[in-house]
C-alpha cells in the first residue's frame, strides 16, 4: 500500500481540507481575523475542482449567500469570528427555521465587540447554541488538534446533512493558527452524507412533512419540486401559519429531530474515568492541555481522568452524568468567564462539587494552571 | 374582447401556487397584484418553465409575491433577499432569478447587498416595488418617502431626502436600469422581460400605490386616484430628456434608462473554473 500523505497544516486550511472532503462546492465569506485564511484557502481551492467562492459585502450577506445556494443544491460554508458570527444570527435563525443544512466555522477571538482579534477565547459557546431568536435546537462540534480539524469539519457537513440544520464549528485563535503534521485521509476513508432527496412525484412531495425520524427530504431548486421556503412559521406544505396547532409540531421538530437522535451527535474523547475520582471537563485546544496535565497526574498518582466534549451541543448530559458517577470533584476548565460549568452544574448529581477553572486574558491555559486548580481542589 | 381578457387571467392562474388559500394578505387595489401579473405575462411570453424560475424576496408587503406564485420560492430575511439570491444564482446559474423587494428592504435595511449586487453585474432581475413607504408596518417614512411626506414616524412632514433608486443602481454598475409605474402595466411587463432576457444585473422600479398607508396620510386618494396620479405625473424617458428640470419638477421619467453590455459575474468565474481545469 501507498504510504498515506502526510503534511504540515494550518488549523484553518485544515478546516478547508475537511470541507472539501466532505462535498463542500460553495464559499460566502467575508475577511476577519483570526478566520481568514480559511476564505483565503477556499478562494484558491474551490474553483480548481469546479466549486464556488465569493467574498461578500459582510456577514449577513455571506450566510444569506450560503443559505441560498444551499437551497440551490450545493454543501456550503462560511467562516468567521465573533464580530462577524453575530452580524450572521438573524440568517442563521432562518436556516434553523428553514431546515436547510450548511456549516458555520467560528474561529474565536476575544469579545465582547472587537474585542482581541489575535488572541485564543472560547467566549461564543453560549452564542453558538443560543446565537439566534427563538427557540431550536443546536448542533455544534469543537475539535483539539489539527487532524480533528479535518475530521471534525467533516462530521459538520454529515451532520448538516443528515439532520438538514446548520452546524457550528468551534475553533478558536489558537485552534486556527496553530500547524501540526497530520496524515490526510485518504478518499473513503470517512463517510460522507449525502442530501436524501425526495423520490417521489412532485405533486406528493410535501415540503416540510413530519416523517418518522422528522427529516424532510429535500429537493434542489429545479428538480420539479416547486415549494416555498420561508423564515415565517410554516405548515408542512410550506405555507405560512399563525394556526396554534400548526406551531407547535413545527417547533417540536425542529427539536426532536436532533435531541431523539442525540446518540448519533454525542462524541466524547474519555481517558482514564473508570477509576477517576475527579474529573476534568474540557472542549476545543483546553482539551489540549487537560489530557496533558491529567498524565502528570496520573504518575503523580491522583485518581483523575478526562471527558473531552467533541460535541458541545446538544449538551452530552446523561453520557456526562454516566461518565461522572464516580466523581465526587469535577473540574471544568474554559477560556472564558464559565460557560459550560454551567451545562455540567445542571447534569451531574447535586453531591457532585463542581469547580471552574477559567482564563479570559486572551492566552492559554498551561498544564500548571489545571495542575495547580487540582491541587487546590483535591 | 372577451376572449382576449378571459385568455389573460387564464395565463395569470396558471401561474398562482395551487393549494394557496387566497385571498392575500395585500389590501385591496394595491398596486402589488398589478406587478405580479406584469412578472407572470413577462415570464410566461419569454417561455420559462416554472421549474427554472426563482422568485426570491425580504420581508414587507411587496416581498410576500413568490408565496402566492408558483415558481420555487425563496421568502427571506428583512433586506437580505439579494444575498440570498446572490448565492442561489451563483450555485445555479442555469436558474433565472428574480428579486421582489420594497423600498425600504431594498434601500434601508439591504442597501449595502443592493449596491454590490448592482457591481457584481450578477444576472439576477430584481423589481423594486417603491410605494415610497412601510406598508407591512403600518406606514412609517422609508428611505424613498419624499422630502416633506407625511409617514407615521415623519409625523411633521419628512426632513430627510430621498433616494432615487435607478440613479442608485447606475452608478452601482448595474447594466439594465428602468422605471415604470403600475398605471403602465404593459410597459412593466415589457421591461420586466427585458431584464429577464438580459444577462447582468438588470433593476426595475416599479412606482405603486400604498393607498392604505402613503395614499392616507398624505391625501392621496384611493387607490384609483393614486393609479392615475401615477399616469398623470408619468413622462416617457424620451421626452423627458427634451424638458427642463423645472418642467420635469414632480414628473416619474418612465421607460428604459440605462442600458449597457458587459460581462456577467457567474460567466467570469466559469471562466476561471474553466481556466484552472483546463490547465491541469
Ligand atoms: C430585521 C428586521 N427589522 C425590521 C423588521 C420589520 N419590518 C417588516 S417589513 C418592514 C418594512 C417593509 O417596507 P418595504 O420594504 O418598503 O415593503 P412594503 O411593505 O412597503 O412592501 C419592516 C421594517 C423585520 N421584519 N426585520
Ligand atoms: S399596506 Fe399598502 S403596500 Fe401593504 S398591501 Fe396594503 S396597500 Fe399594499
Amino acid at each position: 500500500m501507498a504510504q498515506k500523505k502526510r503534511v504540515l497544516m494550518l488549523g484553518n486550511l485544515a478546516c478547508v481540507h475537511g470541507a472539501i472532503y466532505a462535498g463542500m462546492r460553495f464559499y460566502a465569506g467575508y475577511p476577519i481575523t483570526p478566520s481568514t485564511e480559511i476564505a483565503e484557502g477556499c478562494a484558491r481551492e474551490l474553483p480548481r475542482i469546479g466549486g464556488r467562492f465569493i467574498q461578500m459585502e459582510d456577514e449577513i450577506g455571506s450566510i444569506a449567500a450560503v443559505v441560498g445556494a444551499s437551497i440551490a443544491g450545493l454543501k456550503a460554508m462560511t467562516a468567521t469570528s465573533g464580530p462577524g458570527y453575530s452580524l450572521m444570527v438573524e440568517n442563521i435563525g432562518y436556516a434553523y427555521m428553514t431546515e436547510t443544512p450548511c456549516v458555520i466555522v467560528n474561529v474565536q477571538r476575544g469579545g465582547p465587540s472587537t474585542g482581541l482579534p489575535t488572541k485564543v477565547s472560547q467566549s461564543d459557546t453560549m452564542q453558538a447554541r443560543w446565537g439566534p431568536h427563538g427557540d431550536f435546537t443546536a448542533i455544534t462540534v469543537a475539535p483539539s488538534t489539527i487532524s480533528d480539524t479535518v475530521s471534525e469539519t467533516i462530521r459538520a457537513f454529515n451532520l448538516a446533512e443528515r439532520f438538514r440544520t446548520p452546524v457550528t464549528v468551534l475553533l478558536d485563535e489558537v485552534m486556527g493558527h496553530m500547524r501540526e503534521i497530520i496524515t490526510l485521509p485518504e478518499p473513503g476513508e470517512i463517510e460522507v452524507l449525502e442530501r436524501v432527496r425526495p423520490t417521489c412525484p412532485p405533486e406528493e412531495f410535501v415540503p416540510f412533512e413530519r416523517t418518522p425520524n422528522l427529516v424532510t427530504p429535500m429537493p434542489r431548486y429545479g428538480d420539479g419540486y416547486r415549494y416555498i421556503v420561508t423564515g415565517l412559521t410554516h405548515d408542512q406544505m410550506g405555507f405560512t401559519t399563525n394556526k396554534p396547532e400548526e406551531i407547535t409540531p413545527k417547533l417540536d421538530k425542529l427539536r426532536n429531530k436532533i435531541e431523539n437522535y442525540k446518540e448519533e451527535i454525542i462524541k466524547l474523547r474519555v481517558e482514564m474515568m473508570e477509576d477517576a475520582e475527579i474529573a476534568f471537563v474540557s472542549y476545543g485546544s483546553v482539551s489540549r492541555t487537560a489530557f496533558q496535565a491529567i498524565d502528570i497526574a496520573r504518575k503523580a498518582g491522583v485518581k483523575v481522568g478526562g471527558v473531552q466534549l467533541y460535541t458541545i451541543w446538544p449538551f452530552p448530559d446523561k453520557e456526562l452524568a454516566e461518565l461522572c458517577n464516580r466523581c465526587n470533584k469535577v473540574i471544568v476548565a474554559e477560556l472564558n468567564m464559565g460557560q459550560i460549568v454551567n451545562e455540567v452544574r445542571r447534569v451531574l448529581p447535586p453531591d457532585v462539587s463542581i469547580h471552574s477553572l477559567r482564563r479570559y486574558d486572551g492566552e492559554i491555559l498551561t498544564p500548571m494552571q489545571l495542575l495547580e486548580k487540582l491541587e487546590e481542589v483535591l | 374582447m372577451a376572449t382576449a381578457v378571459k385568455q389573460k387571467s387564464d395565463v395569470i392562474l396558471q401561474y398562482l401556487r395551487p393549494h394557496k388559500k387566497m385571498p392575500s394578505v395585500w389590501c385591496a387595489g394595491c398596486g402589488n397584484g398589478i406587478i405580479m401579473s406584469a412578472i407572470i405575462r413577462a415570464v410566461d411570453k419569454l417561455g420559462y418553465s416554472k421549474d427554472e424560475v426563482v422568485m426570491v424576496s425580504g420581508i414587507g408587503c411587496s416581498s410576500r409575491m413568490p408565496i402566492y406564485l408558483d415558481f420555487n420560492a425563496l421568502h427571506t430575511t428583512h433586506g437580505r433577499a439579494l444575498g440570498f439570491a446572490t448565492g442561489v444564482k451563483f450555485a445555479r446559474p442555469d436558474l433565472k432569478v428574480i428579486v421582489i423587494t420594497g423600498d425600504g428592504d431594498a434601500l434601508a435595511i439591504g442597501g449595502n447587498h443592493f449596491i454590490h449586487a448592482c457591481r457584481r453585474n450578477i444576472d439576477i432581475t430584481t423589481i423594486l416595488i417603491n410605494n415610497a413607504i412601510y406598508g407591512m408596518t403600518g406606514g412609517q417614512g422609508s428611505p424613498a418617502t419624499p422630502s416633506g411626506a407625511f409617514s407615521t414616524t415623519t409625523p411633521y412632514g419628512n426632513v430627510e431626502k430621498h433616494f432615487e433608486p435607478c440613479e442608485l443602481a447606475r452608478a452601482a454598475g448595474a447594466t439594465y436600469v428602468g422605471r415604470t409605474t403600475v398605471y403602465h402595466a404593459t410597459q412593466m411587463e415589457k421591461m420586466i422581460a427585458g431584464g429577464l432576457a438580459h444577462s447582468g444585473f438588470a433593476f426595475i422600479e416599479a412606482i405603486s400605490n400604498c393607498q392604505t398607508y402613503f395614499g392616507r396620510l398624505n391625501r392621496k386618494g384611493d387607490a384609483v386616484a393614486m393609479i392615475k396620479s401615477f399616469k398623470e405625473n408619468a413622462v416617457m424617458l424620451g421626452k423627458a430628456k427634451k424638458m427642463s428640470e423645472e418642467e420635469l419638477e414632480g414628473k416619474i421619467v418612465i421607460g428604459t434608462l440605462y442600458r449597457t453590455e458587459k460581462t456577467e459575474f457567474c460567466d467570469e468565474y466559469q471562466r476561471v473554473i474553466d481556466s484552472l481545469q483546463g490547465g491541469k
